[in-house]
């Protein structure tokens, strides 16, 4: 009879399931590393499609810039700029909105439509109603997020304050555009679509409202295929100079864009990071469990090898079992990575308004996923396959001799104490099989690094809030106006119901270049006596401004590879458009943005104009913020008004949940790691001493005193296993940090003492559980076995 | 013979009293597919301070019956008796501390903790004894004394089994079980540890009982008893004929 399975496979398939404990350990451990793998990437081809498919049918613009006001006719001469495909012109303002039953007002950008047709660029998806009449200024159509959170219809008013005016908007249609994926209003930290909207008015209705007729501010452009951005973003600078502009940018440099940009840099970061300790632990056990199953099957091995299988079968067998290990993990991961990447990409929804979330799992991310996983199956089992292989036939047959110990190193040198037998027997199986021991502590410090790693993630989000709330920018307020003002409109300011103090600032956009580098960075002018925007050294220090030359956040001297010492060329991109030198005078810590700052006086004399301000910081009184509120609104001038406590406030609505679910997610996987490995050490520990530990329990031992010499081990293991596992953590979160650090972020390896106590807890608990799982093999150790066979 | 085994006179040296007493044991192995019936109805008293010996081929339930005596194993039906308590109603734990503090076992491959030395291997059973010999006294006994700190990879199988012997002895067991103690040696290294088990056994007058097929062994014994197909055929009053060092085979 012809059998389709070989009898060497059927031993392999037999082995496989007396190890199904073992494997399901490893297979776990696989499935998370491939699950997180296939997430990550799965996340990334979906972000990446829907924002291509959004930008392609909505003509989302490669470059973009300003203008105070430049005449309509300048568009001619910007589509002749070499490179420039196509050109739309637009009127842009930030407002504020005075929405009935909210304290605090809401900010909305108003963005022309052209008179006729859609726009040409930055098209807006409209999703119910119709464009608004050019004939009736005050039909918009607003943005659905806003729309939604607010519970608007069609026909709902929302009143703005235009250029001072209050001005009942009608929503005559809800849409969105490419150019808002990620909707974050000024000053905010997160999308809050309560406070923050687009809307869209006809351009006539803006001219009017602005008196900007036949003039423009705001202007995108898309390039012909292959040229060059730089040349185009010149071009327009030039073109748009006389007329006060703040600078042209490429879509990276583009707020919406450069976040969809930022997240799917650290899902990529998340993908190179993470599974790898996955796979390496697998790879671990692998190695403990095979050489364990071959110093078992010495005999069979010898047989076979008598049999006539070569070393290349025997080897290969043994491979194979590892890849059959993995093989459940694999495939698991690529269901449990399918789920948790469309898991994903719908909470991304909640971030990111695409019209349609398309999910899209690259084949990519299963070849990859499943192909990493399968070559640590294979490293892991390599140096037990070959030790198979190269067992001579005859030795293999006879038993294997007794294991030499020796008092070891570790007892002599804790002579003095005395430890009582079983300790011994722990304390010199450990130093007998140094490199196994090593295998445990290794796997379980990974997974409290793991722990310990992602964890931090909440301790840096808090440091960076705690930084930016109550250090930094500790005021209450942030109030923007429409165009840099007199001095006198920071008294008026002051002069507000519940205003305690107020602190001027004058924001102007440079570019800032150093040799071959350059950014454009908000230049921030700060009074230094002020004490509502100030600075923090790289100790979390407050610190002095400096009285001349720049202070550089942390972030942007990195980007310009600028340090103290160093001089910069700075081009103002607005008024005169001044070019400067200027020393870099210090280097302080932001949390959040890349600014650079000066002395607020330094910087009126570079801009040769004296008190004039772009915005007021300020403190509020609580107990005043509405009436705050309602007088700031009736206040012309001012672009945008941003309280404090409302930010706070709605991060930590939209953080706690995620942080809940996160939290959750990082330790069970980190849990399920040092479970798998205290499980599959704990399985070895059994299947190798399980005579000796039944011969005890012969001579009167009790099932405790057993365990004890089993799990005690373990115990001394895990122990040795946190603190490593700690410093490796650290490590870790130093790594993820910097790789997930974007131009928008940077985040602080902050790891407060409870996430190494948290970390700690999940792996004892874990190890725990996975040594009382074991324990319980300890009660059918045959007692009686033992008294007749020999190992 | 089964009615006169099972039907067994009180010993005649009734001075020294009864240890353990078994009455009806029967022990039926259910493997599911087929029972095993490994004793038909044992009766037995192991009286305080002989040294006996049970003989039989495989199969015949003398392991069993050693199993069920040494606390390891329960019959299917009947009792033992320690001291004149049963042993069959006790617990699990109720067995392991009557192992704990009554019976020594000697393995017929020593089952030595390799980790241990010699001295730790006897200390190992002295830390959780009551009143036990000092592991350096145990060794001694069985001429081990030299070879204190070797572990079991650097002794021979004889002196292997003595460390067992000592292990065994040290904590002072009312009674000792031997499962084919010099199975897995040569003749004069087997002589050299039934020399170690005489000695004890008369030095503590622990009661001891070996199991073998070797029936040359058998002639150093107070009394041997036969098994064949799960019952006790015959029971031979032998008084120590020989000593260890006569022995051959």
């Amino acid at each position: 009879m012809v059998s389709w399975i070989s009898a060497l496979d059927r031993k392999l398939l037999r082995d496989l399931f007396h190890m199904r404990g073992q494997g399901l350990a490893v297979g776990a451990i696989v499935a998370c590393g491939v699950a997180i793998m296939v997430m990550a990437l799965g996340a990334i081809s979906s972000l990446e499609l829907s924002r291509d498919t959004y930008y392609d049918r909505y003509r989302f613009a490669d470059v973009f810039s300003n203008a105070k006001r430049a005449p309509e006719r300048l568009a001619t001469e910007i589509a002749d700029i070499e490179g420039v495909r196509t050109v739309e012109t637009r009127i842009s303002r930030m407002v504020t909105l005075d929405i009935e039953g909210m304290r605090e007002p809401a900010n909305a950008q108003l963005v022309s439509l052209p008179e006729n047709g859609e726009p040409r660029l930055n098209g807006v998806l409209l999703y119910s109603g119709r464009f608004p009449d050019p004939s009736r200024p005050d039909e918009a159509v607003v943005s659905k997020a806003f729309v939604d959170a607010h519970g608007f219809t069609l026909g709902s008013n929302v009143r703005a304050i235009i250029n001072g005016r209050a001005r009942d908007l009608e929503i005559v249609g809800i849409g969105d555009s490419p150019e808002h994926v990620y909707m974050l209003g000024p000053s905010g930290l997160l999308p809050d679509e309560k406070r923050f909207a687009v809307f869209w008015l006809s351009r006539r209705a803006l001219e009017a409202a602005f008196d900007l007729d036949g003039a423009f501010n705001n202007v995108s452009v898309s390039l012909s295929p292959g040229a060059n951005p730089q040349g185009v973003i010149d071009g327009l600078d030039g073109l748009l100079e006389p007329y006060g502009t703040g600078g042209a940018y490429g879509a990276e440099d583009q707020l919406s864009n450069a976040f969809i940009e930022s997240e799917m840099q650290q899902l990529a970061a998340i993908a190179a990071i993470i599974p790898p300790i996955f796979l390496v632990v697998s790879a671990l056990l692998i190695n403990a469990i095979l050489a364990r199953l071959i110093a078992t099957e010495r005999q069979q091995i010898g047989l076979l090898k008598a049999f006539g299988f070569d070393q290349r079968e025997i080897a290969w067998h043994y491979v194979k079992m590892a890849l059959g290990m993995v093989l459940g993990g694999i495939l698991v991961g690529f269901v449990l990575g399918a789920a948790l990447a469309r898991l994903m990409t719908n909470l991304y929804t909640n971030s990111f308004r695409f019209p349609d979330m398309i999910f899209r799992l690259d084949p990519s991310a299963f070849v990859i996923g499943g192909g990493s996983a399968a070559i640590a199956a294979i490293i892991g089992a390599i140096a037990s396959a070959r030790s198979a292989a190269n067992l001579a036939p005859a030795e293999a047959m006879s038993p294997a001799p007794p294991t030499v110990y020796s008092k070891g190193a570790l007892q002599r040198a804790f002579a003095r104490i005395h430890f009582d037998e079983p300790t011994r027997m722990i304390l010199r199986h450990v130093t007998r099989w140094p490199i196994r021991a090593a295998v445990t502590v290794v796997g379980v410090a990974a997974a409290q690094a793991l722990l310990v790693g992602t964890l931090f993630a909440f301790d840096a989000i808090d440091e960076m809030l705690e930084q930016h709330f109550d250090r930094t920018d500790a005021y209450d307020a942030a109030i923007n106006f429409v165009e840099p003002m007199n001095y006198s409109a920071v008294r008026e300011i002051e002069r507000l119901p519940g205003v305690l103090s107020v602190q001027p600032n004058r924001d102007v956009s440079i570019r800032i270049r150093h040799g071959q580098l350059d950014e454009r960075v908000w230049l921030v002018g700060v009074d230094p006596t002020g004490r509502q925007r100030r600075l923090l050294d790289d100790n979390q220090r407050f610190m002095d401004m400096p009285e001349h030359g720049l202070a550089l956040s942390s972030q942007l001297a990195s980007m310009v590879v600028a340090g103290v010492g160093d001089r910069v060329t700075l081009e103002v991109l607005e008024g005169e458009r001044p070019v400067l030198d200027a020393p870099v005078t210090a280097i302080v810590n932001e949390a959040m943005g890349w600014p650079a700052f000066m002395d607020v006086d330094a910087l009126g004399d570079l801009l040769g104009e004296s008190d004039v301000v772009s915005g007021v910081y300020a403190m509020i009184d609580p107990d005043k913020e509405a009436e705050f509120s309602e007088a700031v609104l009736a206040r012309p001038g001012i672009a945008s008004v941003a309280l404090q406590r409302a930010s706070i406030e709605s991060f930590n609505e939209s953080m706690e949940e995620n942080i809940n679910i996160m939290m959750t997610i990082y330790a069970l996987i980190g849990g399920a790691i040092a479970a798998a490995v205290v499980y599959n050490a704990a399985r070895i520990g059994l299947t190798e001493r399980g005579r000796e530990l039944a011969s005890l329990r012969v001579l009167g031992f009790t099932e405790g005193e057993v365990s004890y010499i089993l799990i005690g081990e373990l115990g001394l293991l895990v122990f040795l296993a946190l603190p490593l596992g700690g410093l490796l953590g650290m490590g870790l979160a130093y790594l993820v940090a910097s790789s997930m650090a974007t131009e928008l972020f940077r985040i602080p390896v902050t790891i407060d003492p409870s996430t190494h106590g948290m970390a700690a807890a999940i792996v004892v608990v874990s190890s725990i559980a996975a040594a009382l799982f074991v324990r319980q093999r300890v009660k059918t150790l045959d007692l009686i076995a033992v008294l007749k066979t020999r190992e | 013979m089964n009615v006169l085994a099972r039907s067994q006179a009180p010993a005649p040296d009734t001075d020294t009293g009864v240890l353990l007493s078994a009455r009806g044991l029967t022990k039926v192995y259910d493997t599911g597919e087929v029972k095993v019936q490994a004793l038909r109805g044992v009766d037995l008293d192991v009286h305080r301070g002989e040294l006996l010996v049970m003989l039989g081929a495989s199969g015949s339930g003398k392991s069993t019956l050693l199993n069920i005596l040494g606390g390891l194993d329960r019959p299917t039906e009947g009792d033992v008796q320690f001291e004149g308590k049963s042993l069959t109603r006790r617990s699990d734990a109720g067995l392991t501390r009557y192992r704990r503090n009554h019976v020594g076992f000697i393995f017929q491959f020593y089952n030595l903790v390799p980790s241990l030395t010699a001295r730790e291997n006897v200390a190992l059973v002295t830390e959780i004894a009551r009143d036990p010999i000092p592991p350096e006294e145990a060794l001694d006994m069985v001429g081990l004394a030299a070879r204190l700190d070797h572990f079991p990879a650097e002794l021979s199988g004889g002196e292997q089994q003595r460390v067992a012997v000592a292990r065994a002895i040290a904590k002072r067991p009312a009674l000792l079980f031997c499962d084919e103690p010099t199975g897995a040696l040569d003749s004069k290294t087997g002589i050299q540890v039934l020399e170690a088990l005489d000695h004890v056994n008369r030095e503590l007058g622990a009661t001891t009982v070996v199991i073998t097929h070797n029936v040359g062994i058998a002639e150093m014994s107070d009394r041997i008893i036969r098994l064949s197909d799960g019952l006790i055929v015959d029971i031979d009053e032998v008084g120590r004929a020989k000593k260890p060092s006569e022995l051959s085979w």
